[in-house]
């Protein structure tokens, strides 16, 4: 075994037909202006937008025939998720499909009418972090009544969701509690100000609630391990399409933009990081799409893994580079707000954060790859 | 033009049993890795011999037409017997200038007389080709070559110097670029492409020291040299047209390349094996956190290009800049060669000062000597800087 490995990548007509559904649904329903107009809005998102893809489908793409979903697998939801990415279109898509994902994986067969909910559009989320470490066991808990003790931060889409899944522990063990939103005061959510601000996250305290349902047993952790590793496939997904538009914008401006009586572009200092940047994202897009290969609706298997891990580092690390030099490259204009380098840069520190960051995953891809006997 | 999958099977497993069977004795002296690396007699003698075997197993040339040499077959026959041959572990054939892009050049747009003449001797290793193109003051700005051929009767005298010509001491002909008409409006339009003799009166090679510390590539001087007018490729003016082909084929941008191993590939599994006995703060250096977070970003660059060449054969997939992936391959693989090499060497420790020549140098000071050699490539066949340029104007479309 070479330690480059799997380099599968298969791409489905179907796939194929929802990456160009998917860009032209972008194109027309988020541009620029749009997205903009939703930044400082306290839902950030346009609900007739969010209509229009479930409409599409796309809430359903991964999901059981039986929960009234597509069965496509959830490496079809990857090229959704590239075209939003690239038009940096926010709603609750990510959390939801993950969401639907970790139920699925950690009880599969019960909660279909939950999932049949989530395929029609109520949104979910998983309420997973305690702290800033995504490496960290959850300490919220039961009391001795079966209510929750705990609270929960940064948990996604909180303000929208109908659904929570709340990770904790049942005896030393991982375990789910579901949660209907009506179940939680409003006054247990609170919102977090947010670095990109096309996303919206809160900390939520479940104390004293009783779940709805309590998700136990063998099945919950190998559910969660994977729903992490989908989730860093997803947000390096939209990584490298924010990416991708990021140096769009770029190598615009410095198509355009003049100084000392020559297009800035053709100064070898701005032209030579921007070749890096293609390749960088190029990288990105081909770990992506090699993740999205391999992964299944059956337990992630070490390749699989692997992809995931290594796509998430690299998507993240581009960003984050492309970012960075959007907004040196356009000089004061790269310093305003009105400027779009700042949705890519402002974006690119979310999605280090986001199901880990690339030191993360690099640590245990070295586990993977140099300590396999 | 697909072969059928039972037929290619049959194959891998003839050529899987030859090289078995007939793998070369290790010589005793170092091997070059790359075409570039030839120094010496014997090595050359030894790649030489190897090359003919190949060939004269049918396992060279397979895709280029039998009445020249080749076999007449689909392509994919040859690729597998690369991958056979790389898996092997077996020596490089080392004659890839003919091989990989004079070879493929006189194919594609040679005449008749000249593939009947030029072909067959490169596959079987008999005539070594070598190529003029770099000259002292002109490398990069190539467009800019000042070897002068001027027409005499049904002759050329060609006068100027070329340089870092890899195997010019050995070969037998040169595809070279010179300047025909220096009166022309572009510096391009002035030049002409020769398939050229080198045993001709007026053409002296020198060796040039490298950095390795060995003899290799020469400079190669024209003084009056008498090339036969009809060694001219094309018409005259049609030099950097062809020039220019002739680096897409080096660049692998193009195909058509006999085949054969043109380098021995080292890979990151090589390094991990490599560093297996090697200690850091009394553990294993693979168990050395900062070092692992290294090896994991050069097994991703490593996987990152392979990947790249999957998803540039899926349509959907490599739509937003097309040439973007192929432009960049030689970019991309020659840095990420570079810095895993220098990795290779600073992941040593204290050994890592040692060279070639050293008994104890970590297997035989190959990681060393591999370093200094990435450099034929990140410089070699257009710089890593030119070819940014080359990726910033064509692909992105930034401006000159
Ligand atoms: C091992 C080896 C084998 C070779 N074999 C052959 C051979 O067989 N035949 C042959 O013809 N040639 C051969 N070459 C020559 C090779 O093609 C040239 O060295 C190369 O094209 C660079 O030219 P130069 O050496 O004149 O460097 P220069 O062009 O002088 O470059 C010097 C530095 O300036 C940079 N630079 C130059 N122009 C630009 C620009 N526009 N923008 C940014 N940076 C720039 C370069 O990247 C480089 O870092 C070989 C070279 C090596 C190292």
């Amino acid at each position: 075994m070479s330690l480059t490995g799997n380099t599968r990548i298969a791409f489905s007509e179907e796939q194929a037909m929802l990456l160009d559904v998917a860009r032209e649904f972008c194109r027309a329903k988020a541009p620029r202006e749009i997205v903009r107009a939703q930044l400082e809005t306290p839902r950030g998102y346009d609900p007739d937008t969010w209509q229009a893809m479930v409409e599409l489908g796309w809430t359903a793409i991964a999901l059981p025939e039986s929960a009234g979903g597509s069965a496509l697998g959830p490496g079809s939801v990857v090229p959704v998720f590239e075209a939003m990415g690239r038009a940096m279109l926010g709603t609750p898509l990510l959390s939801t499909t993950l969401a639907g994902q970790l139920l699925g994986r950690a009880a599969p067969g019960m909660h279909e009418e939950v999932l049949a909910d989530i395929a029609t559009g109520a949104v979910a989320t998983i309420a997973a972090l305690e702290g800033g470490d995504w490496g960290a066991a959850p300490q919220c808990h039961l009391d001795d009544d079966g209510r929750l003790v705990g609270s929960k931060r940064l948990v996604g889409d909180a303000h929208v969701a109908a659904y929570f899944l709340v990770v904790l522990a049942v005896e030393e063990a991982p375990a789910l509690a579901l949660l209907r939103r009506e179940q939680l005061d409003p006054s247990r959510i609170r919102e977090s100000e947010l670095i990109d601000q096309t996303r919206r996250a809160a900390t939520v305290d479940v104390t004293g609630v009783e779940p709805l349902a309590l998700i136990v047993g063998p099945a919950v952790a190998p559910a969660l391990r994977d729903v992490e590793l989908l989730g860093a496939l997803y947000v390096a997904a939209e990584a490298a399409g924010s990416a991708a538009a990021c140096l769009d914008t770029t190598v615009d401006y410095l198509k355009t933009r003049k100084q000392f009586g020559k297009l800035i572009g053709s100064y070898q200092a701005l032209k030579h990081p921007a070749v890096e940047i293609l390749c960088e994202v190029d990288s990105s897009r081909s770990f992506v799409y090699h993740g999205a290969t391999l992964v299944g609706d059956g337990a992630l298997d070490r390749d699989a893994e692997i992809a995931c891990r290594m796509a998430k580092a690299q998507a993240t690390e581009t960003l984050c580079y492309a970012g960075d030099r959007a907004v040196q490259f356009h000089g004061g204009m790269g310093f305003t707000y009105e400027c779009d380098a700042q949705l890519y840069i402002r974006r690119a520190q979310w999605v280090q954060q986001q199901y880990g960051d690339a030191q993360h995953h690099r640590k245990r891809l070295a586990g993977l790859l140099l300590d396999a006997a | 033009m697909t072969a059928p999958q039972n037929e290619l099977d049959a194959f891998r497993a003839d050529v899987s049993a030859w090289l078995r069977d007939n793998r070369p004795a290790d010589p005793g002296f170092l091997l070059p890795q790359t075409f570039m690396e030839v120094g010496s007699d014997e090595q050359l003698d030894f790649l030489r011999e190897w090359q003919y075997k190949v060939w004269s197993a049918g396992y060279l040339g397979l895709a280029w037409p039998k009445a020249y040499g080749g076999g007449g077959m689909d392509p994919a026959f040859q690729s597998v017997a690369d991958q056979e041959m790389r898996r092997a572990g077996v020596p490089i054939c080392f004659n890839v200038i003919g091989l990989g892009w004079a070879g493929p050049l006189i194919n594609d747009i040679g005449t008749e007389e000249e593939k009947a003449k030029y072909l067959k001797g490169i596959l079987s290793g008999e005539d070594i080709w070598c190529q003029g193109f770099s000259e002292p003051d002109h490398g990069s700005d190539l467009g800019n070559a000042q070897t002068r051929a001027v027409r005499e009767g049904d002759e050329y005298v060609v006068n100027g110097t070329k340089i870092w010509t890899t195997m010019g001491n050995y070969a037998k002909y040169m595809i070279l670029l010179v300047r025909t008409d220096p009166e022309a409006q572009r510096k391009y339009d002035g030049l002409s492409f020769f398939l050229a003799p080198m045993a001709v009166p007026g053409v002296e090679t020198r060796p040039i020291r490298k950095l390795t510390g060995e003899y290799g590539f020469t400079e190669t001087f024209f003084t009056d040299a008498r090339i036969p007018a009809e060694c001219l490729m094309g018409e005259e003016g049609d030099g950097w047209k062809i020039a220019m082909k002739t680096l897409q084929y080096e660049r692998g941008a193009e195909a058509g390349a006999a085949g054969g191993l043109a380098f021995v590939r080292i890979v990151i599994d090589d390094l991990v094996a490599g560093l297996a006995g090697v200690r850091r703060d009394g553990a294993p250096v693979l168990e050395d956190p900062l070092l692992r977070d290294q090896l994991v970003r050069l097994v991703m660059e490593e996987k990152a290009i392979a990947l790249g060449d999957r998803r540039a054969a899926i349509a959907p997939l490599a739509t937003d800049y097309p040439l973007s992936l192929p432009l960049s391959h030689k970019l991309r693989w020659t840095e990420h060669t570079r810095r895993m090499r220098q990795f290779a060497i600073n992941a040593q420790g204290a050994d890592g000062a040692r060279y070639v020549g050293d008994d104890d140098a970590l297997a035989g000071g190959f990681w060393q000597r591999a370093y200094l050699n990435s450099f034929s490539a990140t410089i070699g066949g257009g710089t890593s800087q030119v070819q940014a340029n080359i990726i910033a104007e064509h692909v992105l479309g930034l401006p000159k």
